[in-house]
């Protein structure tokens, strides 16, 4: 009975070990970011300090300097506007077509779901090329309205997916109960299917801003004004000028821009993880 | 598929059912609302397709088209060249080292994840106190900006103020006029990518495994415990083959994620140094718009499509087994 009790003992101490190393390496660059954003330059930039810890008093003055002389709230404004744009975009092509692939389309449905889930997994780097001439012709190059075109191409696969497995979780009684009511099959997914079906489209919401938030690719290959920038591209390309990094700036636009976007995904990962599973859970 | 979150008996609750409604007219209604609609089917999934047909097929099409030309920034003729861009880029010695790097990091990157993210899906199986704090830590290089992590490496592998550095010079493992160069010299900067790849694929995969995990039935592991199968033999005869399409899901985006980024490269060696770092993508970007010569540029992306093909057809077949189970 003892050996049972040590060797549970040591696999619980063995388990502790391994998730404190892990959280730490995983979580050590936010740390650092925090330490880098509040140090004082003469502290930061000292090899001789403990850099671990604040030698001198915290400071604010990186994040005085990244609100005041750079475009930093700019770039947050305009990833702002491109998130909630492509969020629009997405949610009034995806809603629809998820729905008649669930619903009227039968098996057909089906593979056709799954060919577009497919095209999810096309990658910006596989199109920035040809697209980059295409956003030029149509004159959107250096504007953040590129950015609005071409993101929804990435997220609305993606949000079909996630929505058709929502729309199918719907007894179909409902449907036909409200379609005896009087109203047409499209009257029933308006008024009924899309109302119960809020937090499926919550979802798709909180994926579709927090991937306008992640992209580089296009933002970067699309866009050189600095004042046009998102996030994602203005804080590595832009706030480093010449080969002088501010490192102290640089870290607290980091931290400032992803832990918020973290936060949200984080809500909603396990529905984001459903939809990568591709049913390879049943759950 | 998991995503039941949907409460439909809350809403019939909520007024929608009619009590006493004719029951034989129900049936027959039922009856339509099976029947398909293929017309307003089409009506509503039609814009989706269009959309994509024209922002994701029609590009690739024209992809290939550069392929074939002499496209470049700047000038408005295109002539059909043929295979000149291919051959020029073969023989390259940077497509060469672009090719081996995508490969290596790749695999040497999935195995490691693959490995870590068992180990700490075994870890957070059970609940424990602060577990959800422990989740969110973890999750942060997945749930955070790519771009941003990156940077963030970036001042920890810096050539002066690396905190590597300051702790292997204080631990006396290497002297202060001989410190690595994480980012400057060539087998460390592969390492250095590699590591930054692995830090945000970690998370993705382990959460992954952990609905794969917690989907086993726990009967099924206690009585191989009972029966006197000790932890490594059910961790390898039981869970982990029980696992074996979730394993599969993991490791195919991972392969994707990491085979087709550009992002983690750009920003921490922008392929340097003398293209030690280069993988396809970053060598693309590099050719084609920098360079203004998008034509090689087309040509060198398409290498990643046969790796595309046979992620997506092994995600068909993953997808097809699983539908009929």
């Amino acid at each position: 009975m003892n050996k049972v009790l040590i060797r549970r003992f040591g696999r619980g101490v063995t388990k502790t070990l391994f998730l404190l190393f892990f959280v730490v390496l995983l979580a050590f660059p936010f740390y650092w970011m925090f330490i880098a954003a509040f140090k004082q330059n003469i502290d930061l930039y000292n090899v001789e300090n403990n850099p671990f810890i604040f030698n001198l008093k915290p400071t604010l003055d990186h994040i005085k300097l990244l609100f005041t002389e750079t475009r930093y709230v700019r770039w947050l404004g305009n990833t702002a506007l491109v998130g909630a744009l492509v969020v629009l975009i997405t949610l009034l092509l995806s809603i629809p077509a998820a729905y008649a692939l669930a619903r009227l389309t039968g098996r057909w449905g089906e593979r056709i779901g799954i060919g577009i889930f497919l095209t999810y997994l096309v990658p910006p780097t596989l199109l920035f090329i040809p697209l980059s001439r295409v956003i030029a012709i149509l004159g959107l190059q250096d504007t953040i309205w590129s950015l609005v075109l071409v993101y929804p191409s990435v997220t609305i696969p993606f949000s079909i997916w996630l929505l058709m497995g929502f729309f199918k979780s719907i007894p179909r009684e409902l449907e036909d109960a409200a379609m005896v009511d009087g109203l047409t099959r499209f009257g029933a997914f308006v008024k009924l299917v899309v109302p119960i079906s809020l937090s499926g489209i919550l979802t798709v919401v909180i994926f579709t801003f927090t991937l306008v938030t992640q992209e580089f690719v296009y933002a970067l290959t699309f866009i050189s004004p600095e004042s046009n920038q998102m996030v994602g591209v203005g804080i590595p390309i832009f706030l480093v000028r010449g080969d002088v990094y501010f490192w102290g700036s640089l870290m607290a636009a980091c931290l400032i821009a992803s832990l918020p976007i973290a936060f949200l995904y984080n809500l909603f990962l396990d529905r984001f993880i459903a939809g990568f599973t591709v049913g390879a859970v049943k759950g | 598929m998991g995503l039941n979150t949907v409460s439909p008996d809350a809403a019939l609750s909520s007024g929608l059912e009619k009590p006493g409604g004719p029951r034989p007219k129900r049936a027959k209604v039922k009856s339509m609302g099976a029947a398909q609609s293929p017309m307003l089917g089409a009506a509503m999934f039609g814009p989706a397709i269009l959309y994509i047909a024209l922002l994701i097929g029609a590009p690739f099409v024209l992809a290939v088209f550069y392929a074939f030309s002499d496209a470049r920034i700047g000038s408005n003729e295109l002539h059909y060249v043929g295979m000149e861009n291919f051959r020029s880029i073969l023989q390259s010695p940077s497509f060469h080292q672009a090719v081996k790097n995508s490969i290596v990091f790749t695999v040497l990157a999935q195995i490691i994840v693959i490995v870590c993210s068992n180990i700490l899906a075994i870890a957070l199986e059970k609940k424990f106190r602060g577990r959800g704090l422990v989740r969110f830590l973890i999750l942060l290089p997945w749930v955070a900006p790519v771009s941003l992590g990156t940077i963030g490496w970036k001042w920890i592998l810096d050539s002066i103020y690396s905190v590597i550095t300051w702790v292997l010079i204080w631990a006396h493992l290497v002297k202060p006029y001989d410190a690595p160069m994480w980012l400057g010299q060539p087998k460390l900067a592969m390492a250095s990518v590699i590591l930054v790849h692995c830090w945000r694929l970690i998370p993705f995969s382990t959460v992954i495994l952990l609905a794969g995990r917690t989907a086993i039935p726990k009967e099924i592991p206690e009585a191989a415990s009972i029966d006197g199968a000790g932890f490594w033999r059910t961790l390898f005869q039981i869970t982990l083959p029980m696992m074996r399409p979730i394993l599969s899901v993991a490791l195919l985006f991972g392969t994707i994620f990491t085979f087709t980024d550009m992002t983690v490269v750009y920003i921490l060696t922008a392929g340097g140094p003398f293209d030690s770092t280069q993988t396809l993508p970053s060598l693309a970007f590099a050719t084609g718009i920098q360079g203004s010569d998008l034509a090689a540029g087309a040509a060198i992306s398409l290498f990643l499509v046969p790796v595309l093909v046979v992620i997506a057809y092994l995600m068909l077949r993953l997808a097809s087994r699983t539908e009929g189970a």
